[in-house]
């Protein structure tokens, strides 16, 4: 048994620390930290920096521009850009549609598309959900009627993550009707300028915008942007949510986020006592901190079964489910730490005149934000379905 | 024993659930709750025409109510409809006019022409009133009060502020009027306001108010405790309307009997909160009753996070947006935790054993 990275992987580390200490911009990870939400250049800027270090497709292989690392690697490098309060790219064009194409893509999309995902020229969305199909995907509605060199598109996606920074939405859509439901869905790109296409604002719990409903109506969609074979789009849409999952535990932003907690109860004064010392919240962190630490080794144990070609199974499940977990609770113990102070808005953060600290301004809107976790991305009761479905088969 | 309302009990819940059904709903609600002055005043001065402002004094002290089990049930209806109204400030507020005989300001808020609230916690004060650091001292034959209050309820439009403060004798209450605040909305809505005081001049109410004080806060505890379980009521009745309807895998959520238990345990931990919020309002006003009170915080604390994040959770995507009622009940049920101090507050209470 040994816990410890190799000399290499080590030095490996060394080296994406000292790229983030001289690269990653302050503004940027400040409000990372102070979870602001980021405007579409902020998340361009570091796009366009981690490009130039060949450093931004984390997943793909070299040839199409990724930088070559194998699971170790991927996770080291997720890690300290969590720890360093670097922004999560978005996944769509970069963790989703990028192996996505190179897997099933033809070859003039690959080399259309895939330099125009590392450049930030486009911008994906992911149009998969419904209203009416949710944790039931295979129930989707929209569909693609092939009229000549084009597909004629109707129907409805929702909580498109980001449309509104998008120029383009990859979706699931049925061309046919099959008995089983599965049988009949294609994976079609779709231009958000195309006449029929309409992006309406989702408000969600936090007040923010981050989330978009998108109509089709009669939209016009060419032939050549259907992304493998015709009616093969649930395989490729699994391949796509199973495809990268490292990193699907967040230990990297759990870690940032203890480490935020510790700072913000060291310097707060609760009732005459700092809280760092009060005996609950000492309990609760110490707890949390237990948890993580597990977790983190979990992560670890997981990754080298991938290394070592046997990974799969219940194990991203686990991953995701306890994630998310200790991910909420690390969310919760830092509102809670405000006590009183959580209450307040502050309008304007930098400069708020309330008691509030102000990187700790959005702390109430981050919790409740981050309820999404263990909703989107398979909810955490699909994923017990699955862990259980393996436990008790026959 | 009878846990059954008595019958004037009974008419004041159904009067006011019914005035609540009529005239509020959750968009007019968050209409109002997010910018100044945080509230409706129109909705307000209709409150108070129903009574409720009254009902938070007893009679001889001007008002027509003023029992635990009033202030429960009309917080509990509140609670029940989501209202934003700064009931919860006035309550507190009215109480310690009346004891200090302030009848004259009492009845202005019985009859909805002003408004009050209480500044008592600081930036390093949450639930215990010492150390306190906000002082009064004595100029020139009036008192003038320093330092800084935050996490005043309604404060934002209210024209008397009753301050709490140290004097040379203990805690003494302290009235402001039209005082200068910084305004802001609570993350769920509503009023709240911080004050800063540099020499501000201050009308003196009472030297040693520590005893009042306290039961005052204790009363508005009961308060809030009885606005969560309207809310979980509601927000349970809610879960489970929209797992009936809601349709995935070709049936009803409500048929996955995952989800079911996920709603029984939301009902089970409602009715333990409904118990001791029972057991706070019995023991209001014996010797007894801030153990009891912190009690009921903690436990509303707990459950009311847990029925909040469950609802979310069972509502999916739908329980994460703003246009969804059952998304604001949920925040309302964390967001109490965060006042007049939280479960971890009064755990320290709880177990400390003095709870005083
Ligand atoms: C903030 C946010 C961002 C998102 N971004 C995107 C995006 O960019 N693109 C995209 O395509 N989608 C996105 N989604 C959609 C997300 O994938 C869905 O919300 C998710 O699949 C759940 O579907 P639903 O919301 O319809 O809930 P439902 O499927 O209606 O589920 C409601 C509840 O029932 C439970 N449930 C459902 N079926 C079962 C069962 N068989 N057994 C037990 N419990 C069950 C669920 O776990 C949940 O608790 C996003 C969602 C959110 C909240």
């Amino acid at each position: 048994m040994d816990l410890e990275f190799s000399a290499d992987e080590l030095a490996f580390r060394v080296s994406v620390r000292a790229f983030l200490t001289e690269n990653l911009p302050e503004d940027i990870a400040g409000k990372v930290r102070a979870s602001k939400e980021l405007t579409r250049e902020d998340y361009l800027r570091w796009q366009a920096i981690l490009n130039a270090q060949g450093w931004l497709a984390a997943t793909w292989e070299q040839e199409y521009g990724g930088p070559g690392w194998n699971a170790v690697q991927r996770h080291i490098f997720a890690e300290e850009c969590a720890l360093s309060g670097a922004p999560r790219m978005p996944p769509f064009g970069l963790a989703m549609l990028g192996p996505v194409l190179i897997k099933y893509g033809t070859e003039e999309q690959k080399q259309t598309l895939l330099p125009r995902i590392l450049e930030g020229t486009d911008w994906w969305c992911q149009g998969f959900s419904e209203p009416g199909a949710g944790s039931d995907l295979a129930s989707l509605k929209a569909r693609a009627e092939r009229d000549g060199d084009d597909y004629i598109v109707n129907g409805q996606k929702t909580w498109t993550t980001l449309g509104q920074y998008a120029n383009k939405i990859f979706c699931l859509v049925r061309t046919s009707a099959t008995a089983k439901p599965q049988g009949g869905i294609s994976f079609l790109l779709v231009d958000l300028d195309t006449p029929g296409v309409e992006m309406r604002p989702i408000r969600l719990i936090d007040g923010g915008h981050e989330v978009n409903e998108v109509f089709f109506t009669d939209a016009r969609v060419p032939v050549s942007n259907l992304v493998g074979e015709e009616n093969q789009g649930w395989a490729i849409a699994k391949y796509l949510l199973t495809h990268e999952r490292t990193n699907i535990a967040g230990v990297g932003f759990s870690m940032m986020d203890m480490a935020r907690y510790r700072k913000l109860a060291a310097g707060i004064t609760r009732d005459g006592r700092p809280l760092a010392e009060h005996p609950v919240f000492a309990a609760r962190a110490a707890e949390i901190e237990t948890d993580l630490e597990a977790l983190r080794i979990t992560n670890l144990r997981m990754l080298a079964a991938a290394q070592g070609g046997s990974a799969g199974g219940m194990g991203s499940s686990i991953l995701k489910l306890k994630g998310t977990q200790v991910r909420q609770e690390i969310q919760d113990l830092y509102r809670s730490a405000l006590g009183p102070h959580a209450a307040p808005l502050a309008s304007d953060l930098s400069e708020n005149e309330l008691s509030v600290p102000v990187e700790a301004a959005r702390a109430a809107p981050a919790y409740f934000l981050n309820r999404k976790q263990s909703i989107f991305g398979g909810s955490n009761e699909i994923q017990r379905n699955i862990v259980a479905k393996e436990m008790f088969r026959e | 024993m009878d846990f059954n309302l008595s019958e004037d009990h009974e008419i004041l819940s159904n009067t006011l659930r019914r005035f609540l059904s009529d005239n509020t709903s959750v968009e007019g609600r968050n209409e109002s709750a997010f910018d100044a002055p945080y509230h409706s005043p129109d909705l307000w001065m209709a409150l108070c025409e129903l009574g409720i402002a009254g009902a938070f004094v007893s009679e001889d002290q001007g008002g027509f109510g003023g029992s635990a089990q009033d202030i429960a049930v009309i917080f509990e209806e509140l609670g029940g409809a989501l209202c934003v109204e700064p009931a919860l400030g006035t309550l507190m507020a009215a109480r310690l006019l009346a004891e200090a005989g302030r009848e004259d300001i009492v009845e202005q808020l019985i009859a909805g022409e002003a408004r009050a609230a209480l500044a008592v916690y600081e930036p390093e004060l949450a639930c215990a009133l010492t150390p306190m650091a906000t002082v009064a001292a004595e100029q020139g034959g009036g008192w003038v009060l320093t330092g800084r209050k935050s996490a005043i309820y309604g404060a934002p439009g209210a024209r008397y502020l009753v301050v709490a403060a140290k004097t040379g004798a203990g805690i003494g209450l302290f009235l402001l009027e039209d005082p200068q605040i910084i305004a802001a909305a609570m993350a769920d809505g509503g009023g709240i306001g911080e004050l800063v005081l540099d020499n501000t001049p201050a009308e003196r109410l009472s030297d040693i108010a520590g005893p009042e004080l306290e039961q005052a806060l204790d009363l508005g505890r009961i308060a809030l405790c009885a606005e969560a379980v309207g809310a979980m009521s509601s927000l349970v009745d809610m879960t489970v309307d929209y797992l009936n309807q809601r349709k995935q895998f070709g049936k009803a959520l409500s048929s996955f009997q995952a989800l079911q238990h996920r709603v029984v345990d939301m009902q089970m931990e409602l009715e333990q909160c409904r118990s001791i919020l029972i057991s706070a309002v019995a023991h209001y006003g014996t010797p007894e009753a801030p153990r009891h009170v912190s009690m009921a915080k903690n436990l509303v604390g707990r459950a009311g996070r847990k029925i909040a994040e469950d609802s979310i959770q069972l509502h999916g995507g739908i329980g994460m947006t703003w246009e969804y009622p059952g998304t604001h009940f949920a925040k309302r049920l964390v967001m109490i935790d965060h006042q007049l101090g939280d479960q971890s507050d009064h755990l320290m209470r709880i177990m400390s054993g003095t709870a005083a």
